[in-house]
């Protein structure tokens, strides 16, 4: 792959199948462990009824989960503050927001596999369905840099022995791969 | 806009400005994996701003840690950490310091 162009309004670019399967495996990833933890959510009868969808009020217990579906309040890591009120609340406004987050992030790894061809080739997308991709595409590296552990001072080749290099080469094809289309989607 | 990290606040004078007065903040948080472009491009998608502005407020995220990106009224700050979340930022909501 060569990178994102824009033609015609169109974003474009040439997959090898190796990088295609690489995409479709670590997108339908999320997109299962996303439907996982949207199966755990308790059923409720009056949700049933009502429509009102209701997820749970706890994060989930696995941190590439939790990086991808936050909370809503912090405690501020300098000060130390914390509304009292508003900590109690983080549970119920995780559980009015976390199904709408779960589909929406759903939405966008569904995209990526209908419009990325299994057997590689050109990728013709709409300025749309590029929103879907990158959105996809920074759920992957979250995942991917949350197990493991980046941080800023992490170098781009690890120690000869470490066994994280191969992942961490492809989550550097990735950022690759989503900064060029950033580029190519500015006007 | 500033980050609220920033800048001491006077305690308020007056009855009117207790805490249910105060608007409501969003603030982006850094993290080591979203890229300096992709926030960019979200902050001007999501919130309307220029480049310039947008651009701006990476920068802070970037070199203080944080920034408060947007304010208002409770539900659209909550809506638009919502927003922020399925673009996959670190964003939280807090009361306006």
């Amino acid at each position: 792959m060569n990178g994102w162009t824009r033609k015609n309004g169109r974003l474009v670019t040439e997959l090898a199948q190796q990088e295609a399967a690489v995409i479709r495996g670590l997108v339908g990833q999320i997109r299962d462990m996303l439907t996982a933890r949207a199966d755990e959510a308790p059923t409720d009868e009056l949700a049933e009824l009502t429509g009102i969808r209701t997820g749970p009020t706890t994060p989930p217990r696995d941190r590439v989960l939790e990086r991808l579906l936050p909370d809503f309040y912090r405690k501020d890591p300098e000060t130390g503050e914390s509304d009292e009120e508003e900590a109690d609340a983080a549970g119920a406004m995780r559980s009015l927001h976390e199904p709408e987050l779960i589909e929406l992030k759903s939405g966008v790894a569904a995209t990526v596999l209908e419009t990325c061809p299994a057997e590689g080739g050109k990728v013709k997308l709409t300025a749309e369905q590029a929103d879907s991709w990158l959105s996809a595409l920074n759920d992957v590296r979250l995942a991917l840099g949350t197990a493991l552990d980046l941080d800023e001072e992490t170098p781009e080749e690890l120690p000869e022995d470490d066994l994280r290099q191969e992942h961490l080469n492809i989550y550097q094809w990735l950022t690759w791969v989503q900064d060029s289309m950033v580029e190519a989607l500015w006007p | 806009m500033t980050s609220p990290a920033e800048t001491e606040h006077a305690e308020p004078q007056v009855e009117e400005s207790s805490s249910e007065d105060r608007p409501w903040v969003t603030i982006v948080w850094n993290d080591p994996v979203n890229l300096m472009s992709y926030v960019t491009y979200v902050l001007q998608k999501v919130f309307g701003y220029g480049r310039e502005h947008a651009t701006k407020l990476m920068l802070d995220v970037h070199h203080k840690g944080k920034a408060a990106v947007s304010s208002g009224e409770k539900e659209k700050v909550e809506a638009d950490v919502a927003k922020l979340h399925a673009a996959g930022l670190w964003a939280t909501m807090q009361r306006d310091s």
